[in-house]
């Protein structure tokens, strides 16, 4: 036996009362501690033998105080979304847009794409359940885009770490992005460049499940598996991206920033994306970046450009769809997909 | 004699998952014949579009995630 199947046991045996009561005081200690960030990285920073203003002082502060903001951050939000999204399933998901006409799909499907609880380790049987419930292809990818690309945890941290500005222009064109992608990849009739056995496949009906009755305390308690889930696997990329964040915040001249990122040089949108794609990252791995770019004065276009082709555009997740969809059509998704991306950067260089 | 199915691509939840099926059957000296399915083809035929999903004698009784202990018990002595 498992330690695992003991704790599980174990843990339905605890009283709805303790949920109750643990929830108010979670949260008040989480209050707490989030307030103490600067004190708290004040002293830490001040027990390095070296000068606050100097470069190292200035790496190791943007550190101490990142890594237990973020960290913070991080759990709240897995904990909202996760016992929010208890409310969404694919399954729901897909007899909702299955409904719909092609038009209003697209809009739906990106809003679906954010609170529709998936990894991406199904990415492929949902990818396959969609298409052959009778959902447009576009439609699909209108889902599949916007869940990575609008997702709470990279709009939350940037809200929190660079401000409601930016968080509000990134979700306005990351939502427009997976909206106007899907319809443009719809409009290509790319279905014929589906994998053969993807075309072929009759997928049974729909698997009626029996609606499981949720209780509240069990949407508390996915809400902590998630966290415990999320980051315990996320922490580490949080980790380096922050130590990233600092080496920049640290160590980069302004003068060199602008430079490569500022808004003057034409190239830099369409390398910031190239940079991004392989990138293996999550939001709350790049978003400490993106706060130290910003800080050096990077422009704004080429900076949401880099970080949406890290979030939205992954390898990884290239090659788990590659199973269904062909080369080339991978190669058209990302070539609309980075469309979409330029432009925005160039739109934002242009006009600020 | 119960013939379970868990249908994902073997991530660790769906490991963990085949686990929790054999521990309970384990316990309530319940005889499983448990079949993981990890080929998407059959995941998706199966109608499960969230892994893990589960099946007992046939019936798809769960998906998206590792099942509730309590709630496998009561699938498994059905």
């Amino acid at each position: 036996m498992s330690a695992e199947t003991h704790g599980s046991i174990a843990r339905h045996g605890v009283p709805e009362w303790v949920w109750y009561v643990g929830l108010p005081v979670a949260a008040g200690v989480w209050w707490l501690l989030y307030n103490q960030l600067i004190p708290f990285s004040e002293w830490v920073t001040s027990l390095f033998p070296v000068a606050p203003d100097s470069h190292t002082g200035e790496a190791i502060a943007f550190f101490v105080y990142d890594v237990p903001k973020v960290l913070l951050l991080l759990t709240g939000i897995v904990f909202v979304t996760g016992v929010l999204r208890s409310w969404f399933s694919p399954e729901k998901t897909r007899a909702i847009l299955a409904g719909k006409r092609e038009f209003a799909g697209y809009p739906l499907a990106a809003l679906l794409g954010v609170f529709t609880p998936f990894c991406s380790c199904s990415s492929v049987p949902l990818f396959i359940g969609f298409v052959s419930a009778g959902i447009p292809l576009g439609v699909t990818f209108s889902f599949l885009i916007a869940g990575p690309m609008v997702g709470p945890v990279g709009l939350g941290l940037l809200y929190a770490l660079v401000g409601w500005k930016i968080a509000t222009i990134y979700l306005v064109f990351g939502f427009s992005i997976a909206t106007v992608a899907g319809f443009v990849l719809g409009r290509m009739g790319l279905e014929r460049y589906l994998q053969d056995w993807v075309r072929e496949l009759n997928a049974g009906p729909p698997a009626d499940l029996p609606d499981e009755r949720l209780t509240l305390v069990d949407r508390l308690k996915i809400g902590l598996e998630q966290v415990r889930e999320i980051v315990g696997k996320v922490w580490f990329w949080v980790l380096a991206g922050i130590g990233i964040g600092a080496a920049i915040h640290g160590y980069v001249p302004e003068e060199m920033m602008l430079r490569v990122m500022g808004g003057e040089a034409w190239w830099s949108v369409p390398a910031a994306v190239i940079v991004g794609v392989p990138m293996y990252t999550n939001a709350a791995g790049v978003i400490p970046i993106v706060e130290a770019l910003l800080g050096k004065g990077a422009a704004l276009g080429t900076t949401l450009a880099f970080m949406m082709s890290v979030i939205a555009l992954s390898l990884p997740e290239m090659i788990i769809l590659k199973q269904v969809l062909t080369f080339r059509l991978i190669g058209i998704f990302l070539a609309v997909v980075a469309a979409g991306i330029l432009a925005t950067g160039y739109l934002f260089n242009l006009i600020l | 004699m119960k013939t379970v199915k868990v249908y994902g691509p073997g991530c660790k939840r769906c490991e963990a998952t085949e686990t929790l099926v054999r521990d309970t059957a384990l316990k309530l000296g319940i005889e499983v014949d448990v079949e993981k399915v990890t080929d998407a083809k059959s995941i998706a035929m199966a109608g499960v579009m969230s892994t893990p999903g589960l099946s007992v004698d046939g019936k798809l009784v769960h998906a998206g995630g590792v099942p509730d202990a309590a709630k496998l018990e009561d699938w498994l002595s059905a």
